[in-house]
């Protein structure tokens, strides 16, 4: 009787606590199992031994691609944040109306799958896309410009696809910020700008901090857009880890670089987990 | 100060044509008549739309992709409720590691667990299979359903259940006729999610499809590298007009289960 009534008895918190079992062995088997089999094979493949983990460091080309990698994401994020802001501020800080258009403008990216997306701007970029017909319809330019299987058509595929992790978080904590101290900046003799690089920017800061932790993750794992809008000879991490198991069938450098990535994404959220809320972030969708 | 105003309202619009528009541009080419991808479009047409209906490879696999969807949403909403109920009511050692495993699946860069599926799977004899698909895609979709049944579950008033349970009412007389209907929203926005996580997922399902099972996905993902004709802009926008609607339906379920 009365199950519901006496959740401080550890007794009765124990009988609820297997309803988790289900989800938790599923995951166990076709999940935690499926990796640490995958991981593993970095240390037995094809020898015992921490030679994958040696040559990725060891070989130029590797380490290339690890810091290159995280320069991509770098990069992504640091443009993300420029553009995020102001849209954030402006969000916050306009009616009822405009914000409500601004929130579904980030929000229909959102709702559209990464694959299409992706697509989309390989139609916008490519040499017979949107952008060069018009440069080229115009005269303004008398051959294509090479928009995409470059960097420049990552970060802009990249950038489109993480806006929405940057924007939503900048935007939650400026919904909160108190535009009197802003305003009593002023009234004590600040100019505008003063009271915003002193009181507004500080108190907007775990916004930002929140938003960029996510993107940057999101592009260091990211397969889908790179593959498609980047430059093959610049690959990032998770393609060069797809070209390793798939087409050479080197199981034990690709489980390396696997290792490699997990290892950062996780030292990456344990640092942004002191700060934020890791649930919170997510709650919305991840990426590829 | 109105010169700053006018800048930031145009720095606004453009910002909002550029997240809109790249979702749209493919609208007006997959009705276009011309084979290759030009703009703009040489004349209005169907036959890319006819191409998806006609075609073998593109009507299987959006059926294969919508049943996968489906049994995907009922497993995931199954398990998924369950270990909300566990997670938000149960105490128990080594909670917040369950807490972490169950969301882990968002937080794993999607390539590392395709190939360790891919690996595992394959020995297993299980890749290539539609189950091998559900699977992968449950786990993929489960923390999805376990935040969303998790937060209308913390909303639940547990009087209820106590008044009815004190009215003589079972355990499970009272969950179908108290806590679901009052969670209800929750979990359809979970299954929802669900479905949309494996109607997009592409990155797992090209390591475990098989020549003969294609989601549709998969099948795009096949063709962009070829990109010629626009069929796979046809493809795109019925995708984006699907999880716009499901998206916009399980946000509104998912609002006013929140109220």
């Amino acid at each position: 009787m009365a199950a519901g009534l006496r959740k401080a008895s550890p007794r009765r918190g124990n009988r609820w606590a297997w309803f988790v079992l289900p989800a938790l062995l599923f995951l166990a088997v076709f999940f935690v199992y499926p990796l640490y089999e995958m991981l593993n094979r970095s240390f037995t493949e094809p020898d015992v031994g921490l030679q994958n983990n040696v040559a990725f460091f060891g070989t130029d080309v590797y380490v290339r691609v690890l810091i290159n990698t995280l320069r991509i994401s770098f990069l992504i994020t640091a443009i993300c944040m420029l553009f995020a802001y102001p849209y954030a501020y402006i969000m916050a800080h306009a009616s009822r109306r405009t914000a409500g258009v601004l929130l579904i403008a980030v929000l229909v990216p959102f709702w559209s799958s990464i694959l299409v997306r992706t697509y989309a701007w390989a139609v916008i970029l490519q040499d017979t896309g949107l952008i060069n017909s018009l440069l080229l319809g115009l005269g303004l330019v008398d051959e294509p410009l090479s928009l995409v299987r470059n960097l420049l058509g990552t970060v802009i595929g990249m950038v489109h696809i993480l806006m929405p992790f940057m924007v939503l978080p900048i935007y939650a904590v400026m919904k909160g910020i108190d535009t009197n101290l802003v305003k009593a900046a002023a009234n004590l003799g600040s100019s505008p700008l003063d009271a915003f690089r002193r009181v507004y920017l500080p108190l907007s800061l775990p916004g930002v901090f929140a938003g960029s932790l996510l993107v940057f993750v999101l592009s260091l794992g990211s397969y889908v857009t790179p593959a498609v809008l980047g430059n093959p000879d610049q690959a990032m991490l998770g393609q060069v880890i797809v070209t390793q198991v798939q087409s050479l069938l080197n199981w034990g450098m690709g489980a390396a670089m696997a290792l490699i990535l997990l290892l950062v994404t996780l030292l990456i959220l344990a640092i942004a987990g002191r700060i934020v809320n890791i649930g919170d972030a997510f709650g919305g969708r991840t990426t590829d | 100060m109105s010169i700053y105003r006018l800048a930031l309202s145009a720095f606004g619009v453009l910002m909002v044509v550029f997240l809109v528009a790249p979702t749209l541009v493919l609208v007006p080419v997959s009705f276009s008549s011309g084979r290759a991808l030009q703009f703009p479009p040489p004349g209005f047409s169907l036959r890319w739309y006819e191409t998806i209906v006609t075609s073998p490879t593109w009507s299987f696999s959006t059926v294969v992709s919508f049943q996968i969807a489906v049994l995907t949403a009922i497993l995931a909403s199954i398990l998924g409720t369950l270990a909300a109920f566990g997670l938000v009511r149960g105490r128990f050692p080594g909670q917040s590691v369950a807490n972490a495993v169950l969301l882990s699946p968002m937080i794993v860069p999607v390539v590392i667990i395709a190939i360790g599926m891919f690996a595992v799977f394959a020995s297993w004899r299980l890749a290539g299979s539609p189950l091998a698909l559900i699977i992968a895609h449950t786990v993929l979709a489960l923390p999805y359903v376990v935040v969303n049944v998790g937060a209308s579950l913390r909303t639940v008033d547990r009087t209820l259940e106590a008044a009815s349970m004190n009215l003589g009412a079972g355990p499970l007389t009272t969950f179908r006729y108290v806590t679901l209907p009052l969670i209800l929203p929750g979990v359809l926005a979970g299954a929802l999610f669900a479905f949309i996580v494996s109607w997009d997922e592409v990155v797992v399902s090209i390591f475990l499809s098989s020549p003969f099972l294609q989601t549709l996905p998969v099948v795009m993902w096949n063709q962009i590298s070829e990109a010629v004709d626009p069929t796979v802009a046809a493809v795109a926008t019925l995708l984006t007009f699907a999880t716009t609607i499901l998206f916009a339906l399980a946000t509104f379920v998912q609002r006013r289960s929140e109220r």
